[in-house]
């Protein structure tokens, strides 16, 4: 019984100490550490969007890169290809211009061949006239001595003589 | 492990043994009642017992501290507990049980002192009892900075200089990490926060209530704890004292009653989808529910302090009960398991009592939903 | 506290120990299930023990009004 009935003493005694208490930790104690915590946990959590934001922009740049790499392989590509099909066209007519440039120098080399065979073969029949002429000469000479006989030659001159 | 736990074993079992060696040395003088010391002990006091010798004459020696006394009787009246307690002032008497108890008295002073608590005197000068050994003499107001209360103003006042300690590590901007003691407050500051007002108040109407639940959270853990250490300034059991629960606990009912809303005072007087008959019944029920539970929190708190004390008390007391010091083999082990499960319970009735307190303030705060 | 009272004392705790008994194991049960969940059950589960503890510490208060 003794031990369950409250004492008046105590109880007043509780109750000062209690609120002064409480009112003294408030101001110096809860506050402080409140705000510290309070402070840090802001702090970690501005840190942490930081972060966010940051891992968000370097997924943005990062996104653009690839774009921008992307972009220039493309556009790489196609520089190449019209590189290369401008130097085909190159080749291609340089081909055909040193094609056309030798078939000149054939054609050339054909035409002169010819106007030379041409030359050679007047040349020749010249000379063979000259010596036909010779020999005629020659042969005339000696066989003019019958009308006969001279007629008959000139005639199978006459037949044999066939150019070319 | 094991071989430890065998030596342990085998040591207890010897000294078991060797209890009737022990006892036949270890008996003199007039048996001790234990249960008159544990009571005396979780009872509050004028003065602070620290231990008690048998000098050269054979007179006891007590060694202990005197607390002022404080009383309102026509004015207010202040002297020493030490004009109380004189030997020869000791007045026998015989209670209703037949077991020989005594009183202080000062007549000078006028008063008397009983079971620690103060009675004026009558005319002889002596204390009148009823038929069941109770004073009937008229009591003033005892005011005194009793063992209780002198460890009510040491533990506000080591709790204030052991949290100015921590604060003080945070002279920087506070975004360090905490330093020092601050290291092991402000986790629990942030648990309180965290665990206990935020999950039962809420996020938006929790930091009125932060100071309450707090300042009760740490002024209840330390005094369990100082309560568990036997000797000055420990050992009073003021968490396990009624009158100091029940303030604490009439604080959570004031605020728990000071800020409930219309919403709550609706539950309670008009509950919503219950009929009019039937609210003849639930009307006195909720209302005695809003006394009962901080009556459930002063009891529990007082029960469960009170108990730890009475436990170890009482294991410690079995070396007493059976005059053997070999006793002590069972004892101690025993008692420092109670007082390492204490540990725990100071910490855990801590927990409850702010918890509790923080649910009630929470259901009175509560929105519609 | 003497006989009557020191036995209502006893029947109170009983009562007491089985009901946080149960508490204990169906929280076990509980945490065993889901282990991510264990915080919240245990908070629970030290809450109904403190209220069923209250219930039973009434009665050990009236075992202590009578001795």
């Amino acid at each position: 019984m003794d031990l369950i009935t409250p004492d008046l003493g105590l109880v007043f005694w509780t109750g000062l100490t209690f609120i002064i208490l409480m009112f003294i930790l408030t101001k110096f104690i809860w506050k402080p550490i409140m705000a510290a915590v309070n402070n840090r946990e802001d702090n970690i959590q501005e840190a942490l969007d930081m972060a966010k934001k940051t891992k968000a922009e370097m997924e943005k740049l990062k996104t653009q890169n690839a774009n921008l790499l992307k972009e220039a392989r493309i556009e790489r590509d196609e520089m190449i290809k019209e590189a290369k099909i401008t130097s085909d066209g190159m080749i291609e007519s340089a081909k055909s211009k040193s094609k056309v440039e030798a078939d000149k120098i054939v054609e050339n080399a054909r035409v002169s061949i010819e106007a030379e065979k041409n030359a050679a073969v007047a040349e020749l029949k010249n000379q063979v006239a000259t010596i036909a002429l010779e020999i005629a000469e020659k042969i005339l000479r000696e066989d003019l001595s019958s009308n006969e006989k001279q007629k008959q030659l000139a005639e199978s001159f006459a037949k044999d003589i066939n150019l070319n | 492990m094991l071989n430890t736990t065998l030596k342990a074993f085998v040591w207890t079992i010897v000294l078991l043994l060797s209890a009737p060696v022990f006892s036949s040395s270890s008996e003199e003088g007039e048996p001790v009642d234990v249960t008159e010391m544990i009571m005396h002990h979780i009872k509050d006091a004028h003065e602070w017992h620290i231990l008690t010798y048998t000098d050269d004459n054979d007179g006891k020696q007590h060694v202990s501290v005197h607390l002022p006394i404080i009383l309102i009787d026509n004015g207010i009246k202040v002297f020493s507990s030490k004009r109380f307690y004189h030997e020869e002032d000791a007045i026998e008497i015989v209670n209703a049980e037949g077991k020989k108890d005594h009183y202080l008295v000062n007549r000078e002073l006028g008063y008397g002192i009983f079971h620690e608590n103060i009675y004026k005197l009558n005319q002889a000068g002596l204390l009148d009892f009823d038929a069941e050994g109770h004073a009937t003499n008229a009591k003033p107001y005892d005011f005194s900075i009793t063992k209780n209360v002198f460890t009510l103003f040491f533990s506000a006042l080591l709790l204030f200089v052991l949290l100015r300690l921590a604060v003080k590590s945070y002279k920087n901007d506070g975004l360090h990490p905490p330093r020092g003691i601050a290291r092991f407050i402000e986790p629990i500051v942030v648990f309180v926060r965290d665990d206990i007002a935020k999950a039962n108040i809420g996020e938006k109407k929790y930091k009125k209530f932060m100071p309450f639940l707090l300042t009760a959270f740490f002024f209840i853990w330390i005094n369990n704890m100082l309560g568990l250490i036997p000797i000055i300034p420990g050992g009073a059991n003021l968490t396990g004292n009624i009158s100091f629960t029940l303030t604490l606990a009439a604080f959570t009912m004031l605020i728990t009653v000071f800020s409930g809303n219309k919403n709550y005072w609706k539950h309670i007087f008009a509950t919503p989808g219950v009929p009019i008959p039937l609210l003849i019944i639930m009307i006195p029920v909720e209302v005695i529910g809003v006394f009962a539970k901080p009556f459930a929190l002063m009891v529990r708190l007082f029960a469960n302090i009170t108990a730890g004390h009475i436990i170890i008390l009482a294991l410690t007391g079995i070396i007493f009960t059976f005059g053997s010091a070999a006793w002590s083999a069972l004892s101690i082990p025993m008692s420092l398991f109670i007082g390492v499960l204490e540990l725990l319970v100071a910490f855990l009735q801590a927990f409850i009592f702010t918890m509790l307190s923080a649910l009630f303030i929470g259901e009175a705060v509560a929105e519609e939903h | 506290m003497t006989g009557l009272a020191a036995i209502g004392a006893g029947i109170a705790v009983l009562g007491a120990g089985l009901g946080i008994g149960k508490i204990g194991s169906s929280a076990m049960d509980a945490m065993a299930r889901q282990p991510e969940a264990a915080s919240k059950i245990q908070t629970g589960m030290i809450i109904s023990a403190a209220l069923i503890e209250g219930a039973a510490l009434f009665g050990v208060v009236v075992g202590l009004l009578q001795g």
